[in-house]
């Protein structure tokens, strides 16, 4: 499991870090959607990984998940959807407005853009 | 337990909610409300400040729950102090957003202004990291907002990359305390502060890269090279007294390496050796020479100030990196100095704005209100770029004093001298394109003339550069006090032991030991 685990948050990091380089607005925002389910499997993987062990105290039972990284997940997902939700109404403003979903900086509206910028 | 800690928290909370709700169609109420709320933000950062003067730690427990089950506040002498700064910095930067009208070219100019000063009020207040992280969003959020007020293409442009960059910084920021939890188990500053020196130093692989990556965090909010790159655009093209309050954003990041690296991880820690003499402070030198670069290179007045924040952040990291009580005091010095100056800099950079075609450095007639503009220009360029006798050169000679026992003291000494001639010449010129050789140009006779800046504008930038006065004749008063706050950082055993053993609701009581 704990392969399994870890082999998942490698590859969405990658994945995520390999779209947010694209530098256009749509593979930004899902290359930075990806590292933010990386980084909460990640916290989730922070409380030691343990199966079928409840999170809360209760009589009879030995061994506890911790459920502080639980609670810090549900934090971190909260504050990650919305705030991808602003920044693709933000990047939706800027690419109606100027037509370009560059995100790296201005150029001149004369100055063409190489194609394989994509 | 008092509860004056929480209020710079929860009286924005409180105000921007109101605001929005029950002032939506109404500047005149709002206006009325964020100054009546920062105002008494005012008072109770003073009150704070004057409690902790003595050295006293506060604690605020939410809910009773002691730490560290539950989230602390904390209200020691920097805490206050930055509180504070923010409180006075926000007042005269709203007088300014109210007299230029600022506020009233898009919707919710101050419902955001109380969250932004709820999120960075939390952020200097906090005693828990994962607290930290949620102030922090909260206001990123807020200024997400604000840095795309009044919308307009470009600064929707700049707007973007902004808010993809602090995302990416998000994303870090858990990345740094999942690592810290795994290897200690508590994200609570105090707690930490124990537990890493229980650390094996043969065992120290997690907590090493856990320290990395939060000194990185925190780096991106302060702008260091190589972090650097979202600051120029997002600070030119955001609304003048937005780029103004932004200027202490920057200083957030400072406080957080001040705190996290002088109670958890400080220098003499041995797992995280070698962390801030051989990557902080070459970085910081770095950071002060390309921000000196960029002021001589700038070719708009807007850009030229913030590459100059660029270069005092560098300052302020240079100080922070040396890391003896000395420098710490210094660098508290220039942070209070850094702040004012930055932000009477955005703030000129409006009122020059508001009636020329372009910032850029092409001669053009005067401007409205020339004479007066040119004045606080001079004033607050004098004071960045740190010649006498304000108080950019005292800070500057007290990050030089402090440089003496380091092992780069000649490369500091260079580094800091060198940035400090270029950015006077980028200043200077500057200055004389905008504001001197305008004098031979007469306006064209048909031109209209642009209205003159209002007079609550003017009173806002004396404001700042009166406090930047003030702090330069009470230098030695100032810089005893900072000498005495860098002293708690370095004995953080009060501070732990207040957090740690004042009991809450769930606790039992403690046998004798």
């Amino acid at each position: 499991m704990e392969l399994l685990v870890a082999s998942a948050i490698g590859i969405l990091t990658a994945v995520g870090l390999y779209l947010t380089l694209r530098l256009r607005t749509f593979p930004v925002i899902l290359g930075i959607s990806m590292l933010t389910y990386a980084v909460n499997v990640f916290l989730f993987a922070s409380g030691r990984l343990t199966i079928g062990s409840p999170p809360i105290l209760r009589d009879g039972v030995a061994s506890y998940t911790d459920p502080l990284p639980q609670a810090l997940v549900l934090t971190a997902i909260v504050i990650s959807f919305g705030m991808t939700a602003v920044v693709v109404m933000i990047g939706l403003g800027a690419y109606l407005g100027s037509d370009d979903d560059h995100v790296d900086d201005l150029a001149a509206p004369s100055d063409p853009r190489g194609e394989d910028a994509t | 337990m008092t509860h004056w800690i929480i209020a710079p928290v929860v009286l924005p909370a409180i105000l921007a909610p109101f605001i929005v709700l029950a002032a939506r169609h109404h500047l005149g109420i709002q206006r009325v409300f964020s100054i009546t709320g920062v105002a008494a933000l005012v008072a109770v950062a003073a009150g704070l400040a004057w409690q902790a003067s003595d050295g006293t730690v506060t604690l605020y427990q939410l809910g009773d729950w002691a730490a560290p089950f539950g989230i602390v506040l904390v209200g020691d002498r920097l805490s206050t102090l930055m509180v504070l700064l923010t409180a006075v910095l926000a007042l005269l930067v709203l007088l300014y957003a109210i007299g230029s009208g600022w506020d009233s070219r898009g919707r919710h100019f101050h419902a955001l202004y109380q969250f932004q000063l709820m999120g960075i009020m939390g952020a200097f207040l906090t005693g828990d990291l994962f607290n930290l992280f949620v102030f922090f969003e909260v206001l990123l959020i807020a200024s997400y907002g604000l840095m795309i007020h009044a919308g307009g293409n470009k600064r929707l442009r700049a707007g973007v990359q902004y808010v993809l960059f602090n995302l990416l910084g998000s994303t870090l920021f858990l990345f740094a305390l999942g690592a810290i939890y795994a290897e200690t188990g508590t994200l609570n500053m105090a707690d930490l502060a124990q537990r890493a020196q229980l650390i094996d130093p043969s065992a120290s692989v997690g907590i090493r890269i856990a320290a990395v990556l939060l000194l990185l965090v925190f780096a991106i909010k302060a702008a260091i090279v190589p972090l650097h790159f979202w600051l120029p655009s997002s600070y030119a093209e955001a609304p003048g007294p937005v780029a103004a309050l932004f200027a202490i954003m920057t200083k957030v990041g400072a406080y957080a390496i001040i705190r996290v690296y002088t109670m958890i991880f400080p220098p003499q820690l041995e797992v995280t050796t070698g962390l801030h003499d051989l990557w902080l402070l070459p970085a910081a030198l770095i950071t002060v020479a390309i921000g000196a670069a960029g002021v001589l290179a700038a070719k708009h007045l807007d850009r030229l100030v913030a590459f100059s924040v660029i270069g005092s952040m560098g300052m302020v990291m240079v100080a922070i990196a040396m890391f003896t009580p000395n420098s710490i005091a210094a660098a508290l010095y220039y942070i209070v100095h850094s702040t004012l100056a930055a932000a009477a800099l955005f703030l000129i950079v409006d009122l020059v704005r508001s009636s020329r075609a372009t910032l850029e450095f092409t001669a053009a007639p005067p401007i409205a209100g020339a004479a007066l503009t040119a004045a606080l220009f001079f004033m607050a360029a004098i004071a960045m770029t740190g010649l006498p006798p304000l108080s950019g050169f005292v800070g500057k000679l007290l990050i030089m004093d402090a440089a003496f026992p380091i092992p780069l003291v000649v490369w500091t000494w260079a580094i800091i001298l060198g940035a400090s001639l270029v950015s006077v010449v980028g200043f200077a010129r500057a200055g004389s394109t905008l504001f001197w050789r305008a004098q031979s140009l007469a306006p064209p006779a048909d031109a209209p003339t642009p209205p003159a800046p209002a007079t609550l504008s003017f009173v806002a930038v004396s404001g700042l550069l009166a406090l930047l006065v003030a702090h330069t004749v009470f230098a030695g008063p100032v810089h005893a006090y900072m000498t005495a706050m860098s002293a708690q950082l370095f004995a953080p055993t009060p501070y732990i032991s207040t957090v740690l053993d004042t009991p809450g609701k769930m606790s039992t009581p403690k046998e004798a030991h």
